[in-house]
């Protein structure tokens, strides 16, 4: 009821300040005999600015206030025999006035200690939304008094709200960079407490990976990152072995060779695939492609376990496979027609044009291509957390299950609410290192692209 | 022989190997293209074939009769004159919880030997072959209507999932007795219902209208992670697109080019390259552990998620805005409009359509997103359909991700695969929207 009255209050205020502002010049117009600088719907706007900032200002600051504010007053209408009991009785006194304050009662007999708090509790949060409500409808009036007294026909009020709406696309913009700041400095500060626990040299050099329990709280484990990045670069490249050859041939069949006709089915359909949640992918490798392996690798004699970096890196790089084409496609229909047209006029075969030529053209595009999608395929995590079977030790044998940083990301932190043992903080420490790794591998990829295509623009 | 005769000559012996070349080259493209269209018919093909059978499932339709010799309980309490609702409520709860004490699997025993009277099964044996949930239906079908007592009705109960699978064939029927998950008394006793059609397959509406449950498997349904998926994307439409298409016009329209405006651009491309997971460990360190906001709820999964949709939004609103041509700008400008005036009313207009597509892709990626989601706790088994943003909620995909861990694999691989097909049958049409309506706008315009 609370929410209604406030956006009521606000709803009035706004289309209140707004016709002050518009009927306000509109009767200022001829009475000056000129003209109005800003159209009335301006003036009507910078009123309701006005208006509208300083209520929403006490609003925003009842908010964030009223909790503690509530919770001081019935700690203050306790008896002291009641307030000095343990803080979990305390809570619950705390809540059983308010539930008699609320009109539902609680079950069983009340003190009367209870119902005199709780009825001073809904005297004191009639008075006190009533006081809010006031000062913010009051506050916005006097602003709307001041905003209305300063219209003139001269008054510049396209050009203060054009800067007012100016800010808040500035503010906009800024979300941005505040993510990245705030995945920076989260990442950081837990990452730090977690290097209060394990030496970074320990964490980045060590080669056996078995973090222990969290219950214990103390950092009794092995926390050595290289098993998990062994495990991260094999499923990647497996991926990109799958991916970059599939991916490059379809951009090049389909940019050079397929008719266009052909070309508007196929690509839609194989974009298909990069809209596929990756948990379907997971799914997929977990129940079909993990078992087809198996029995291939059975069949020929080679030991290959249902769910192994082979798996995950296969199934990954079918994923991928949109990714490289799409990029590659562009890229390569970017390398001036006359390239092409001059090695054709030379007597070259159209592969032989290709290789020789369009492809060493575009080379540092694919290149750029080749690493964003290494960063993506480094950063996937849910066909590893199906499909990779999570066994964290260094082996060569692509058949074998493995583990990845993203994974034992998921499995550090699922569920955990607190961030005090080395084994959930041991996440923000991984996923620093994964942080760092696809930035650095995305700024040199868009590098890379950027270059290229100034080269032919 | 001339020397131009010889170098025809050496062109001509090399040109059926050249030629050879070139049929093999384009013969790798075709295979390329064939694999990757391959690895999409297979991936729906697979789907499709093992989740479509799961959207139908065995249901008992049974009489149930109401017995007083076990239905026996003291009619519902009303409300007193001057009772306060607290106390009312109690002696509601207490009634109820008389009526659940009541036993039910007797009601639904009845039930099946009525149907069946000679089976060789014993109670235990015949509740096997029902969802462990009837009992509470029926409970609840008697504690909203209390004067059903003494009476017979025609109930329609799943089978549970167990009973599913042996009629459906999900478990091999050769298998010795000690690999079944029915008795052999039980089995004979679903095959016989089904041979005298107490047993059909009936269309699974509770897959849509029902919660996750773990006693119940049969009935589990997608309705909370349906709702909490709802709620993230409500919090993502109302947070990215206009914080996104803002900053977007801001960036391309009006910044000044500066090292500011490059520091934003430069981390606008690299947050769009950031992986999902990285959003996820945000959200826990940042919404969870420093503002303290509640583990599991939908409010923190769309802030995560917004977040993460952002770049998606910014980019493709920009690349909208670039291709308006400057030619609408300086129109608009000499004719005396201002800067903002000239972009609100005039350029921002005809890129509705990309800003449309772009919002509604962005709301694709996330709602199939994953990984963030399991960091800020929204994986916890929740059985209500959440009312608010801020209760506990899953949310589709996450729902798939526990489903795929069930134990009683048989069965929830299908499931698993139904609630995928509701998933990517969602993002289609929402993908089938965006061109609908990018069609119908672009006309227009």
């Amino acid at each position: 009821m609370n929410t209604t009255i406030i956006a009521g209050l606000l709803l009035v205020l706004l289309a209140f300040a707004y016709q002050a502002g518009w009927s306000r010049s509109t009767r200022l117009a001829p009475a000056d005999g000129g003209r109005l600088h800003s159209r009335p719907v301006y003036h009507g706007a910078l009123a309701a600015i006005w208006a509208l900032v300083p209520a929403l200002l006490i609003l925003g600051l009842w908010a964030l206030l009223s909790e503690t504010a509530s919770r001081a007053f019935i700690l203050a209408q306790l008896p002291p025999e009641i307030a000095g009991r343990d803080p979990a009785q305390l809570e619950d006194a705390i809540r059983r006035i308010r539930q008699i304050a609320s009109g539902f009662g609680v079950a069983g007999d009340t003190a009367p200690f209870e119902n005199a708090a709780a009825q001073a509790l809904r005297e004191f949060n009639a008075l006190t939304f009533a006081v809010v409500v006031a000062a913010a409808a009051g506050t916005g009036a006097l602003a709307l008094l001041a905003a209305r007294r300063r219209i003139t026909p001269r008054l510049r009020a396209r050009n203060e709200v054009e800067t007012a709406v100016r800010l808040g696309m500035v503010a906009c913009s800024v979300v941005a960079i505040a993510t990245t700041a705030g995945i920076v400095v989260s990442l950081l500060a837990e990452a730090v407490r977690f290097f209060t626990f394990v030496s970074p040299i320990d964490f980045f050099f060590g080669t056996v990976w078995n973090p222990g329990f969290s219950t214990t709280g103390s950092a009794g484990g092995d926390y050595g990152l290289l098993p998990l990045l062994w495990g991260t670069l094999m499923v990647a490249a497996i991926a990109m072995l799958v991916a970059l050859p599939i991916g490059l041939m379809t951009a090049i069949y389909l940019s050079q060779y397929a008719r266009p006709r052909t070309r508007g089915i196929v690509k839609p359909i194989i974009e298909l695939l990069a809209g596929i949640p990756t948990i379907v992918y997971g799914f997929f490798a977990l129940v079909t492609v993990g078992p087809f392996l198996s029995a291939t690798g059975q069949a020929i004699g080679l030991d290959i376990r249902a769910t192994s970096a082979l798996t995950a890196g296969s199934v990954m790089g079918i994923m991928i496979i949109p990714f490289i084409s799409s990029l590659s496609d562009d890229i390569i229909r970017q390398v001036p027609q006359g390239l092409r047209d001059g090695s054709l006029g030379l007597g070259a075969t159209p592969s032989e044009t290709i290789r020789r030529v369009i492809l060493p053209a575009a080379l540092p595009g694919i290149v750029g291509a080749f690493l964003l999608a290494v960063s993506r395929a480094i950063g996937e995590t849910m066909i590893v957390v199906l499909a990779a079977g999570n066994s964290p030790f260094l082996r060569l044998n692509p058949g074998e299950p493995v583990s990845t940083v993203t994974v034992t990301i998921v499995n550090q932190l699922t569920g955990d609410t607190d961030f005090a043992s080395p084994q959930s903080l041991v996440a923000f420490a991984l996923g620093l290192t994964l942080f760092a790794m696809t930035l650095v591998l995305n700024i040199v990829a868009l590098y890379i692209v950027r270059r290229y295509r100034e080269q032919y623009e | 022989m001339t020397p131009q005769q010889e170098r025809l000559a050496l062109i001509r012996a090399g040109l059926s190997a050249r030629h050879a070349r070139e049929r093999r080259f384009r013969l790798y493209g075709v295979t390329a293209i064939a694999a990757a269209l391959g690895f999409v018919v297979i991936l729906f093909g697979i789907i499709l074939a093992r989740g479509l059978p799961a959207f139908t499932q065995a249901t008992l339709s049974l009489d149930v009769a109401f017995d007083p010799a076990i239905v026996k309980v003291e009619p519902k309490p009303e409300r007193a004159e001057g009772q306060s609702p607290a106390d009312h409520h109690r002696a509601l709860l207490d009634w109820q919880r008389k009526v659940t004490m009541l036993n039910w699997n007797r009601v639904v025993e009845q039930a099946v030997r009525a149907a069946a009277p000679d089976t060789q099964a014993g109670a235990r044996q015949i509740l096997s072959i029902v969802e462990t949930n009837a009992r509470f239906e029926l409970r609840d079908m008697f504690v909203a209507d209390p004067s059903l007592l003494g009476k017979t009705v025609k109930v329609d109960m799943l089978a549970s999932a167990n009973a599913d699978n042996w009629l459906k064939g999900n478990i091999d029927r050769s298998l010795p007795d000690a690999n079944q998950q029915l008795s052999a008394p039980a089995r004979a006793l679903a095959d016989q219902l089904r041979e005298q059609g107490n047993i059909r397959f009936a269309f699974a509406s509770h897959i849509f209208t029902n919660t996750d449950s773990r006693s119940a498997p049969a009935s589990a349904g997608l309705a909370g992670a349906f709702v909490g998926s709802l709620y993230m994307m409500l919090v993502v439409i109302v947070l990215a697109v206009p914080i996104g298409v803002m900053s977007a016009v801001y960036l391309e329209e009006f910044a000044p080019k500066n090292r500011f405006t490059d520091l934003i651009e430069v981390n606008i491309n690299n947050l769009a390259a950031v992986p999902s997971i990285v959003f996820g460990l945000l959200g826990a360190a940042v919404f969870i552990g420093w503002l303290g906001l509640p583990l599991s709820a939908p409010l923190v999964g769309g802030l995560v998620l917004t977040l993460m949709t952002l770049p998606t939004i910014i980019i493709a609103t920009r690349s909208a805005l670039r291709a308006v041509p400057p030619s609408l700008r300086q129109a608009a400008l000499g004719l005396g409009a201002s800067k903002t005036q000239t972009v609100f009313h005039h350029v921002l207009p005809v890129t509705y359509p990309g800003i449309l597509t772009a919002t509604i892709i962005g709301v694709a990626q996330a709602l199939g997103e994953t990984a963030p989601l399991l960091l800020i706790g929204m994986n916890a088994f929740v059985a209500q359909v959440p009312g608010t943003p801020l209760d506990q909620s899953t949310a589709l995909p996450v729902q798939i991700y526990l489903w795929q861990g069930n134990e009683n694999r048989n069965f929830f691989e299908a499931r698993t695969s139904a609630a995928i097909i509701v998933l990517l049958g969602l993002m289609l049409t929402l993908n089938a929207i965006a061109i609908f309506l990018r069609t119908r706008l672009e006309k227009r315009a």
